[in-house]
């Protein structure tokens, strides 16, 4: 096996601790700063790959920019690869609010900053209510009957009956894994053969 | 002791925060505002604010600033920690796994119920937020609601669907937005 090179794996740290460092948005925009990185200018791995381990990343728990810089650790240096790539993710943050949070409590006190936060507060709840909208429209958009029961049957558990978000993850976990072995042991009607 | 329960609160906000950053924000509301009264609602809204105005991943910043508030750096190394910990695990023996087997799309299926819940999770922690702007902690009413922030809430809300801004730039405006009109107000 080959040795994964030092530099690559400084590499890694660097670019992701500049990435995380400058990249506003969320996880998402980071996979995109990533893959102009990582595919277009180290040509480190190639588009598809990229596809794969967005996907990758998105299905598995966890941030998915975290998720994402694991897999390219993973590929170019192994594990070390993956130490370098997810310090470089998490460095910034931390340091970042660490500052922030210093400053907290003085200026928290201030009122026009109070002000200001509090208008921010109702910016928040518009951003992740316009999020929650993008999301929710490309579930209602499949057309699956059961996701959109899921969806519905969800949001009134929880908003209505505070039913533990862990325990409708399990169940929708429990639900996913026994759709996906009933559909492999039943035949699809609607799907064609191709011949080529 | 508080660093070892931070530590096992953010593992599992970490193992079932699936779906992206935002889906870990029900589960940490869940956690550290409902279940151990950590923060208030009202604390734990600024420091989202905050953890979306900076760069990074937004489940990293909250991991981040809710432990740094509850228990300092500390706290903040511990909470993280235990947020990227089922990452780490799950994420390399998926790698290891897919390369061998390929097996990708059974996971993705398996997994694909999840995204309607997660969605439903996200909404209600956002309806919570709404809730804490417009009436803070006095029963919803009429008379109780926070009008300039509804509007703020309103406004903010129409500009992001119909316009596809900037959310960062949407939130500043409302900061901004909030210190008019109060200025305004105490003018009349």
């Amino acid at each position: 096996m080959i040795q994964p090179s030092k530099k690559i794996i400084w590499k890694l740290f660097v670019t992701m601790l500049y990435i995380s460092a400058f990249t506003f948005g969320g996880g998402f925009v980071i996979i995109t700063f990533m893959k102009r990185k990582f595919v277009d200018e180290f040509h480190w791995i190639n588009e598809e790959e990229m596809l794969e381990m967005t996907a990758l990343a998105q299905t598995a728990p966890g941030a998915i920019a975290v998720n994402a810089a694991i897999l390219v650790g993973s590929k170019m240096a192994g594990i070390p690869g993956i130490l370098a790539a997810v310090l470089g993710t998490a460095i910034p943050p931390f340091v970042i609010l660490s500052v922030i949070s210093l400053f907290y409590s003085l200026f928290i006190t201030n009122p026009y900053i109070a002000l200001v936060l509090k208008g921010m507060q109702a910016g928040v709840a518009a951003v992740i209510l316009n999020v929650v909208c993008d999301l929710g429209s490309t579930v209602i958009k499949d057309h699956n009957r059961l996701n959109i029961i899921l969806m519905a049957g969800a949001f009134v558990l929880t908003v209505f009956f505070n039913v533990n978000a862990i325990l409708l993850i399990a169940v929708a976990l429990i639900i996913g894994i026994a759709s996906a072995l009933f559909s492999n042991n039943k035949k699809h009607p609607d799907k064609k053969e191709v011949s080529k | 002791m508080i660093y070892l329960k931070l530590f096992l609160v953010f593992l599992q906000v970490g193992l079932f925060s699936v779906g992206g950053g935002y889906a870990a924000i029900p589960l940490i509301q869940a956690q550290v505002v409902d279940q151990y009264s950590w923060l208030s609602m009202n604390e734990f809204t600024d420091l989202l604010t905050i953890a979306e105005m900076t760069p990074g991943p937004i489940a990293i910043n909250s991991a981040t600033f809710v432990g740094i508030r509850i228990a300092g750096i500390g706290g903040a190394l511990v909470a993280t920690l235990g947020f990227l910990t089922p990452s780490l695990i799950i994420v390399s023996v998926l790698a290891y796994v897919y390369a061998r087997y390929k097996a990708l799309e059974g996971f993705r299926k398996a997994l694909g119920r999840l995204r309607p819940v997660v969605v439903a999770l996200i909404a209600s922690a956002g309806i919570s937020i709404l809730r804490q702007v417009a009436f803070g902690t006095e029963s919803i009413s009429f008379t109780n609601a926070d009008g300039i922030s509804l509007l703020l809430f309103a406004a903010a809300f129409f500009v992001l669907r119909k316009f596809k801004s900037n959310p960062i730039a949407v939130m500043f405006c409302c900061g901004l937005g909030s210190l008019f009109f109060d200025t305004f107000i105490k003018m009349c």
